[in-house]
């Protein structure tokens, strides 16, 4: 292991950065900060994506970077802090429940994921394979995030953070999926962050807050 | 060709639609669009039957017996749905609950996700059809909120979120999926997310990968199908949207679902080489046909009501997939076909129902063969239908299904047969004081559109007494597939 | 097992004694440029501990010996952890006798003796303070000792100066993620166990958010002056800690010549600058946490020294 280049272990490095954002992005209150460190992650993967394709000489990989810079680091966090200003919620501060239990289930999941991704890294071919696992492990305590978010707008960020993990998660096993799809995998993103965009002011309306409480009154009754 | 046709008619309806849909005349443009499109689906129907399976477009799309008659069933149920929400919607606006805007947005993102669903059935590539299962839930979601009221806002919210998060979870299995194939078959690029180049392939596909994929897309489209333990959103969904939409999620949505995980399965069965899928897809199914039985007991409103009722009849068919062989495999698709028209009737009526009285409260509704006659007995032969009486069509498929289930799987057959006698004795108790009995509401300002649900019934009513030997041996051959 | 080796011993002994209130003054003097205010002068501690020796015990009346005595025990077990620490060398002769998980139990005795002494003399805030201290100290030690496992199963040894030795003949070793979890790791188990915000106020006078201060508060004359020696001596170790972990370009090798030595001092006191200018900007910017977040500042420590154990496993074996 110790002959690894200065690239692949600069391209570890930034996963284990990935791994360490997703684990604030847990324990984070503050709306506008869980918004930054969202595009920190959004930055960290062009990094990695933009090593990964100057090593590997892989010019998609190049547009691919290209369109998560685009993407994730520009035009989706301006929508967001966009829409956390019209709604107010600059200085949101959300109780979160337990912070130290939420940790511990999110290690145990990082250990599950680690596990999981074993078989599958000793099949890829690709030089990021072992970042399987942790690409993997931001997929889950992204879930665990919309689990344990009581503000709808923080749920999407979970969501957002989800598809980063994805997109880690695809670049690691195969160096990305075809341009074509990833093109339509960014369509329906920004789609999806336009109609969270407009359910929030939906929400607001009818419950004056965002706060996900008010959302349990459908129950069976 | 006519698969340009197709997918062309609804997106360039969407965007038709997006334009004049606030006009008085925009639901005669929409239910022209989807006669279009059925017509379209017809001729594409005709073309297969004629020459058998085929692909277009550079390997892009591939039409072989199985999606064949479900994009004829989409496309007919589209087009019957779009006459009924022409009445429909006009009640609705008269009572005040939709403005004209709104209407655009819902014309619009009617034929907006009719294109999705069309797409996702004919694409050959994984990924598109990810891509367009993604544009299904997201056209739909803000249709479940039109009313804008608290319910439906949060009905929605649950149905963005859990459907965003299964499909992500999709998502993964696609990644992996095609991580499984690029060691197969290597350089392909793009090619290697080709459905037909991994279905000849299958044998050699890595199993512990294509294992881990196939959960991954099991649970991922399976909150979309409703399976339990994932299927918390489409009651809610169901409920809370305009009638026409709960039609089309329940009719179309769920079938075009479990469609994508049956492709995953056909791949996951020749690359495992064990009954694993199989046996997944059973247990899915029969958990959600008992849960959901269970859970109609509890039900007030009607809506919600027949929504679990769609929930029970996903996990028959999901069940009798995951048994396999070929009865087992063209009971399925039967269900499928039977299930789908004969739940999307029972909506229009349902719909009606609601309007005539006012409330989706199930003991409020009452008298409905004295208002308007039509209402009620489509009502009320929906429900027998959807119940599994013979003669109609669901009764055929439901024996065909638990005959297998007997034969090969014994210990399944009880806990079926408990599931479908409570859920008859729950829907059945429920009927029958909403269609019999006296009331005060007043008649509907426009006549109900009622040819729709008759049309639906009738299909269902012949498929029960006699299948034409075309379409027998349409479902043969889809079944064949199936299996492998 | 040389007399120069034990010479380098006791020699880097006396250096960590005669630094540790320089480096206190030092992160003191940063606090106050960061603070905009004018600074003591560097050697104000050195000033502080003559004063403390010229004055007089007082001493409660049923104070114990365990009162009179803790004093003493904590400033030895400082000693003893500077000693083992390889801050200038690694001809240690100390050390091959305890390696790091030794370490952690020496810091645990002299935490120990703290606070039973704060608790023997009965004041409520000696008793508060020692249950806090207690407190952070049993979340500490599981994420000190993970981050120590962590750092190991990279170098593959527990003995610290083995450690060194693997890292300088290896260079490219170190950009490994999971040493850098580790490192973040260490540094939040640093400000809990020095008394350092965000997690206690050193500067503090108001005795209900104090953790460390109030266990001291009985304490006088060369009482005190022990006490505050060993906590600067803590503070002094636990940097050398993180120096040998992730930093430990400069320090000498076994054989090293006198010319070597004086580099390692060099390299030592450069690291110390910037070491602690870089405390006094964390301690600038962060406010401090209430009470009972202080476990989940620490839960996190904890978990992110797990997940570097974890990293390692997957990405680096």
């Amino acid at each position: 292991m110790a002959h690894l280049n200065l690239a692949t272990q600069v391209v570890q490095m930034l996963a284990g950065a990935l791994l360490l954002i997703s684990f604030a992005m847990l324990a984070e209150r503050r709306s506008r900060r869980l918004l930054i460190l969202l595009v920190w992650q959004g930055a960290v993967l062009v990094a990695s994506t933009l090593l990964v394709a100057s090593t590997a000489h892989l010019p998609h990989l190049f547009y691919s970077a290209a369109l998560t810079f685009v993407l994730k680091v520009c035009v989706l966090p301006w929508i967001l802090f966009r829409l956390m200003r019209k709604l107010g919620i600059e200085r949101d501060n959300e109780p979160l429940v337990n912070v130290p239990t939420l940790m511990l289930v999110g290690l145990g999941l990082v250990i599950f994921a680690f596990g999981l991704a074993q078989p599958v890294s000793a099949l890829a071919t690709t030089v990021l394979r072992n970042t399987l696992g942790i690409a993997l492990a931001v997929i889950l305590l992204s879930f665990l995030m919309i689990l344990a978010r009581r503000k709808a707008f923080t749920q999407v960020i979970g969501f957002l953070s989800l598809e980063n993990g994805l997109f880690f998660a695809a670049t690691s096993t195969t160096y990305g999926m075809p341009m074509v799809v990833e093109l339509g995998m960014a369509l329906d993103l920004l789609v999806a962050v336009f109609i969270f965009g407009i359910f929030f002011f939906h929400i607001r309306e009818q419950f004056d807050s965002l706060d996900l409480d008010q959302l349990e009154s459908l129950k069976e009754d | 060709m006519e698969i340009l046709l197709v997918l062309g008619c609804p997106l360039l309806g969407a965007m038709l639609l997006a334009v004049v849909g606030a006009k008085r005349y925009a639901a005669e443009v929409s239910v022209a669009i989807s006669l279009a499109t059925l017509l379209a689906a017809t001729a594409l129907v005709l073309r297969i039957i004629h020459g058998g399976s085929m692909t277009a477009l550079h390997e892009e799309f591939f039409i072989d017996p199985f999606n064949v008659f479900l994009v004829a069933l989409t496309a007919l149920v589209g087009f019957t749905t779009s006459v009924f929400s022409r009445p429909y919607m006009r009640i609705e606006a008269e009572h005040g609950r939709l403005t004209a805007a709104r209407l655009r947005l819902y014309h619009s993102m009617y034929q907006l996700f009719m294109a999705a669903m069309l797409l996702a059935l004919t694409t050959n590539n994984m990924g598109f059809l990810w891509v367009s299962m993604e544009m299904a839930t997201l056209s739909t979601v803000l249709l479940v909120s039109l009313y804008r009221t608290r319910a439906s806002v949060e009905a929605a919210w649950k149905y963005f979120i859990l459907c965003g998060v299964g499909i992500a979870l999709a998502l993964f299995g696609t990644a992996l999926l095609y991580a499984a194939a690029e060691n197969v078959l290597g350089g392909e690029g793009m090619n290697a997310l080709l459905w037909t180049h991994l279905n000849a392939v299958k044998g050699q596909l890595e199993p512990r990968v294509m294992g881990l994929a196939f959960v991954f897309l099991l649970v991922g489209y399976g909150t979309k199908v409703g399976l339990a333990p994932l299927h918390n959103w489409l009651p809610d969904a169901h409920a809370e949207g305009p009638t026409p939409v709960s039609a089309v999620l329940s009719g179309l949505l769920l079938n075009v679902a479990l469609y994508a995980v049956i492709r995953c399965k056909i791949l996951a069965d020749g690359a495992l080489h064990s009954t694993l899928p199989g046996h997944m897809l059973m247990g899915f199914g029969l958990l959600s046909t008992v849960l959901a039985s269970f859970f109609l007991w509890r039900q007030r409103d009607i809506k919600r009501l027949f929504a679990y009722s769609s929930i029970e009849h996903m996990g028959i068919i999901t069940f009798a997939f995951g048994m396999g062989g070929p009865i087992a495999n063209f009971a399925a698709l039967l269900h499928m076909t039977m299930h789908s028209l004969t739940k999307s009737a029972i909506f229009f009526a349902a719909g009606h129902a609601t309007q005539l009285s006012g409330t989706q409260r199930m003991d409020k509704i009452r008298g409905l063969l004295a208002i308007h006659p039509s209402v009620g007995w489509g009502l009320m032969l929906g429900g027998l239908a959807i119940l599994g009486m013979p003669p109609f069509g669901v009764f055929t498929s439901e024996y065909l299904v638990l005959i297998t289930a007997m034969r090969d799987h014994p210990w399944a057959t009880p806990i079926l047969l408990v599931a479908l006698a409570v859920a008859f004795a729950a829907i059945f108790s429920r009927l029958q004081p909403m269609v019999f009995g006296d009331t005060d509401d007043r008649p509907l300002p426009h006549s109900p559109a009622l040819v729709p649900v008759f049309i639906h019934l009738g299909i269902v009513l012949m498929m029960g007494v006699y299948i034409p030997p075309a379409l027998a041996e349409w479902y043969r051959l889809a079944a064949r597939l199936i299996a492998g | 097992m040389s007399a120069t080796a034990y010479a380098w011993q006791v020699g880097e002994c006396l250096l960590a004694i005669a630094l540790a209130p320089l480096f206190a003054g030092w992160v003191g003097q940063c606090r106050a440029w960061l603070q905009n205010r004018s600074a003591p002068p560097l050697w104000q501690p050195y000033r502080v501990l003559r004063k403390l020796f010229h004055k007089d015990v007082a001493l409660a009346t049923h104070a114990s010996w365990l009162f009179r005595s803790a004093p003493y025990v904590v400033f030895a077990t400082m000693v003893v952890a500077a000693a083992i620490i390889p801050s200038v060398t690694t001809d240690l002769p100390l050390a091959r006798v305890a390696d790091a998980i030794a370490l952690v139990g020496v810091f645990a005795t002299g935490r120990v003796f703290m606070s039973l002494a704060a608790m023997d003399v009965g004041t409520a805030f000696g008793s508060m303070g020692a249950r806090r201290e207690m407190m952070i100290g049993f979340l500490t030690e599981p994420a000190l000792l993970m981050v120590l496992f962590s750092a190991f199963m990279a170098f593959g040894s527990t003995a610290l100066p083995r450690v060194v030795e693997v890292v300088l003949r290896q260079p490219h070793i170190m950009l490994h993620p999971s040493l850098f979890f580790a490192a973040v790791a260490f540094v939040m188990v640093l400000l809990a166990e020095n008394a350092r915000l965000p997690v206690d106020n050193p500067t503090t006078h108001l005795e209900l958010t104090m953790i460390h201060e109030s266990m001291t508060l009985e304490y006088s004359g060369r009482h005190l002056a022990l006490i505050e020696w060993a906590a600067w001596l803590k503070l002094f170790n636990y940097a050398c800690i993180g120096f040998t972990l992730f930093m430990p370009w400069g320090i000498a090798l076994h054989g090293a010549g006198p010319g070597l030595l004086a580099l390692a001092i060099g390299a030592l006191i450069a690291k110390l600058v910037v070491a602690g200018a870089a405390l006094a900007l964390l301690e600038s910017i962060t406010a401090k946490l209430r009470l009972f977040r202080a476990p989940e500042f620490l839960t996190m420590a904890f978990l992110l020294a797990v997940l570097g154990l974890l990293v390692h496993l997957l990405l680096e074996v």
